[in-house]
């Protein structure tokens, strides 16, 4: 058959079947406050890291419910782990632990 | 014989309630704290969501408390109420003792009080205010200034104030404020045609009979501009405008803005009362500190005491329609139970 060259642009669309759900998985049984998380954006706005780098610890969690790890590894090495995102958190969400905990899963599931 | 009941709280609900009962034929004593009835309704200016003045929901109200079988007690406060041979004896600051058949609690609940949430400045900075204060100022009829007399250029309207915040100690939502924000949003507006308005929320619950529509007007006719994202925290410049921090989570990055004015939308929190006065009778409470209904469809109005029952925001927030129909249900129940 002849190759039209479809393939050759990646697909965008989140194929939540697809993904391997193990670190969501991991994060939420070691640090169960992560599920309340309601993405209201408090974290990254007073984020020390997202203000000066293209950092997100909110688009991290939403990347990370849905499936999407690819280049993660790269992503959370830019929290500096300051604990702004603690303070302000509305739901009590440990996301320092979360940040660590993540860490810890793709060291795991690698 | 004619059967009475104890009214603690004459706010709206516990007004509606009373002259519900009195026209049963109930006598009714309706127990004020203040020397006013109309609890905090009495301090609103204008209402959602049809901009009519708060003025005419107390002044019906008032009206139909003309009514024999009722009996009001301003500046009062319940000291005491016991069970006595299948009666309830309330006691009070002004040495009354007053014998019923049921008691309807309708103490309402306290504003939050917005000091708490220190990182935005309440207190601090002098142009951050409460939507409860910029109804005061709306009331008075003034033109709305910072605090150095200047009409503001850029006004932002912070949703979720001792709401859903567990570090405020309040988890629920309020289910008031995103509609309030709203109203205020285009009040301002129609007195300050020129100013920028910014509604910082975490999600628009406009739930009610009326609240869509008025969103989409404060869109498209008012030009109200709504950023989806919690203020993380209020900074004052050397010139006194006011740095805030957000994330932009829709654009999915950092947003820092500086206005003119701050207002607050503070959520509805249990009244200090509530809590006293569950203990007191040993009425279970909820989680978020509200009274406990038994059942969570059939029980409105009910408590775990029998003869006990509540009206309006003493069991979480309502707005005044919702209240109204909870004060009306309550009185049915009271009649069905003292029957």
């Amino acid at each position: 058959m002849k190759d039209f060259g479809f393939t050759i642009t990646k697909d965008r669309q989140i194929d939540y079947d697809q993904h391997d759900h193990r670190l969501l998985q991991f994060v939420l049984e070691n640090e169960p406050s992560f599920q309340a998380c309601i993405s209201c954006g408090g974290c990254t706005a007073t984020c020390s890291a997202g203000n000066l780098i293209d950092f997100n610890i909110r688009k991290l969690n939403m990347l990370l419910r849905r499936g999407e790890t690819e280049g993660l590894e790269k992503e959370i090495n830019k929290c500096m782990l300051c604990g702004k995102c603690m303070l302000v958190c509305p739901r009590g969400i440990n996301t320092r632990n979360v940040i660590l905990k993540i860490k810890e899963a793709i060291q795991k599931f690698r | 014989m004619t059967k009475k009941v104890a009214i603690i709280g004459g706010g709206i609900a516990g007004m509606e309630a009373a002259s519900v009962l009195s026209r049963m034929d109930i006598e009714v004593l309706l127990i004020e704290k203040r020397q006013q009835l109309g609890g905090h309704v009495g301090e609103w200016d204008h209402l959602f969501p049809n901009f009519r003045p708060a003025s005419e929901i107390t002044r019906s109200l008032l009206n139909a408390l003309q009514n024999n079988n009722i009996k009001i007690c301003a500046n009062t406060v319940v000291t005491g109420i016991a069970r006595k041979a299948g009666l309830f004896e309330v006691k009070t600051n002004q040495n009354q003792n007053f014998k019923v058949d049921g008691i309807l609690l309708a103490t309402g609940f306290d504003l939050f009080d917005a000091h708490k949430k220190e990182e935005y400045g309440y207190g601090i900075y002098e142009n951050v205010i409460t939507s409860a204060d910029l109804e005061k100022k709306l009331k008075g009829g003034n033109v709305l200034t910072t605090a150095s007399g200047c009409v503001p250029k850029r006004i932002a309207m912070i949703h979720c104030v001792g709401s859903r915040d567990e570090k405020a100690g309040y988890f629920h939502c309020s289910r008031v404020c995103c509609i309030t924000a709203v109203k205020q949003a285009i009040e301002i507006r129609q007195k300050l045609p020129n100013v920028e308005i910014f509604c910082f929320y975490m999600d628009l619950r406009m739930y009610g009979k009326g609240f869509e529509e008025i969103y989409r007007e404060a869109q498209e006719k008012w030009g109200i501009q709504f950023v989806r994202g919690r203020l993380s925290e209020a900074g004052e410049n050397i010139d006194g405008g006011l740095q805030i921090k957000s994330e932009d989570t829709l654009s999915g990055r950092p947003l820092k803005m500086i206005v003119d004015m701050i207002v607050l939308m503070v959520g509805m929190v249990p009244a200090e009362s509530t809590s006293q006065m569950a203990k007191m009778l040993g009425i279970h409470l909820s989680g978020d500190g509200f009274i406990a209904h038994d059942d969570v469809h059939f029980g409105s109005n009910i408590t775990n005491v029998p003869g006990i029952f509540t009206a309006g925001t003493i069991t979480s927030p309502m707005t005044i329609s919702d209240t109204i129909a909870d004060a009306r249900s309550a009185a049915l129940k009271i009649c069905e139970y003292i029957a």
